[in-house]
């Protein structure tokens, strides 16, 4: 017999704000690169001001946190459970800031003449959408397993940077005025590729939460 | 013959904190055929804090009140398998019962000071041991009372009946009575059920003080109580036939945290009750 069912209720309510906060945050980085391809400087400021209402998803989450910590004395795998909420919210609000970037970086390449049609940087918004997905599946299923193949992922994710780099490097070299340009393209996939660290650190949560042992999975090359 | 259970200050002598203080083997306690533990086996560190946990029933009370044979006292009772306190088996007939409770005191649940002084609860004992010198009963009377942190309270008035004192003084009153007799064990059931929060905490810090020089077993329904103040916890259950069996046994910290066995899990996130 279930005795704490306010609690429990309360608990999977915060579980399910941080689905809620996910999706928030994976709307907003394929928003940025669609700002980015379709040079829509109008959804980039969209993007930059709807960051606003991520962070404060983010308070709240951690508000409710707080209050049951502080109010229902959480115990074992609740108590794991909250402390993993409170790491991933903050993880969540800086994949958040990548997307951000990534929309101010579009507003600053403006309508500059494009150095070369998007694909790999797509490519890898898409990727790490799609870990983001995954990670938050494992944690509402409390799946260990996942959340550990999930971060392998990461490592393609790091050859899609690569290849980016190496390309847009060989654009600089041989035209020097491309450089600018070229090296906002450079911190757009940086932004994709520390969002999907940030995705391995939600699965490091995960596994805390169904193990209870803190412990570094897929460590990125970056 | 009886087995010398007697031992100098206790002060003086090496104990490592956690070695094993007492120690049950495959126990199980009867009350005439109603089984109420089956085959316990635990170890309990020394001069360490022991907490009891389980719901209603579980036989918590009944396996702390193993350790210093208060059991015996109803009638029917019948203990199988063997409890040691440093080795020697307390089961034993050989073994002297009123030395053993010296050595392992016991502190109640409702605050239970004698109808008479302060300074005559706490010196109760030591006389009943034989001690009769004047300076010598204050100077045991003042170190109880000190240790259990309510001499700045009541030096100023030792006559005064223990009965007049709040709760939480009268349980702490309880707590020097159960020192001035030298003590190594004091098994507590839920010595703060009684008493306020500001009091339950004073207790509680009294515990963690006192489990530098003695080993304390504490049996508690409040599970953030055996959180805050217990090295190591212990959780009991009730089988269907009612018999209580130990579940987990491990450090505080773990059971907390990351218990291993399911049914921790579900008690203390109140999942079952």
């Amino acid at each position: 017999m279930e005795i704490r069912t306010e609690f429990h209720k309360r608990l999977r309510q915060i579980q399910d704000e941080i689905l809620v906060m996910g999706s928030m945050v994976s709307k907003a980085i394929l928003r940025s690169i669609d700002a980015l391809k379709n040079r829509d400087l109008e959804l980039a400021r969209q993007i930059i001001a709807e960051d606003k209402k991520i962070n404060q998803k983010r308070f709240e989450i951690e508000e409710s946190c707080v209050e049951l910590i502080a109010t229902q004395q959480p115990m074992a795998g609740d108590l794991r459970t909250i402390i993993a909420v409170l790491n991933i919210v903050t993880e969540l609000e800086r994949i958040g800031d990548h997307a951000e970037g990534i929309a101010r970086i579009a507003i600053m390449i403006g309508d500059e003449p494009p150095l070369k049609p998007l694909i790999d940087i797509p490519r890898m918004a898409e990727q790490a959408v799609d870990m983001l997905h995954l990670s938050l599946d494992a944690f509402i299923n409390h799946d260990a397993e996942a959340a550990r193949k999930i971060s392998a992922e990461d490592d393609t994710i790091d050859q899609l940077y690569d290849q980016v780099f190496r390309e847009l490097l060989t654009f600089m070299l041989e035209d020097p005025r491309t450089i600018t340009r070229a090296t906002r393209l450079i911190w757009v996939a940086h932004n994709l590729e520390r969002s999907a660290d940030r995705v391995t650190n939600i699965c490091e949560r995960v596994v805390f939460i169904v193990t209870g042992k803190m412990e570094e999975i897929g460590a990125s090359k970056y | 013959m009886s087995i010398n259970l007697n031992v100098p200050d206790i002060s003086a002598r090496p104990v490592e904190k956690c070695v094993t203080k007492l120690k049950t083997e495959q126990v199980s306690l009867f009350y005439g055929s109603f089984q109420a533990l089956r085959n316990i086996t635990l170890d309990i560190p020394s001069r360490c804090i022991t907490a009891i946990i389980g719901p209603s029933g579980c036989g918590k009370s009944s396996l702390l009140r193993l350790f210093n044979r208060m059991n015996d006292l109803i009638p029917g009772a019948k203990v199988e398998g063997n409890v040691e306190l440093d080795g020697i088996p307390i089961y034993d007939a050989r073994i002297d019962v009123a030395d053993l409770r010296k050595r392992v005191g016991m502190v109640f649940q409702k605050p239970n000071p004698f109808p008479m002084s302060v300074f005559e609860n706490v010196a109760y004992g030591p006389r009943r041991h034989g001690i009769k010198n004047r300076g010598q009963l204050e100077e045991i009377v003042e170190k109880s009372l000190r240790q259990a942190a309510l001499w700045d309270e009541v030096k100023d008035n030792l006559g005064q009946s223990g009965l007049a004192l709040s709760g939480g003084q009268q349980q702490r009153l309880c707590i020097a009575r159960v020192l001035a007799v030298e003590p190594e064990v004091i098994l507590m059931d839920e010595p703060c059920s009684a008493l306020d929060p500001v009091a339950t905490l004073k207790i509680e810090d009294l515990m963690r003080n006192l489990s530098q020089t003695y080993t304390i077993i504490i049996v508690t329904h409040n599970m953030q109580q055996a959180a805050r103040v217990s090295d190591m916890t212990a959780f009991l259950m009730i089988e269907p036939d009612r018999a209580g069996v130990l579940v987990e046994y491990g450090p505080t910290a773990q059971i907390f945290t990351n218990p291993k066995d399911r049914r921790t899990e579900d008690y203390i996130t109140g999942r079952f009750g």
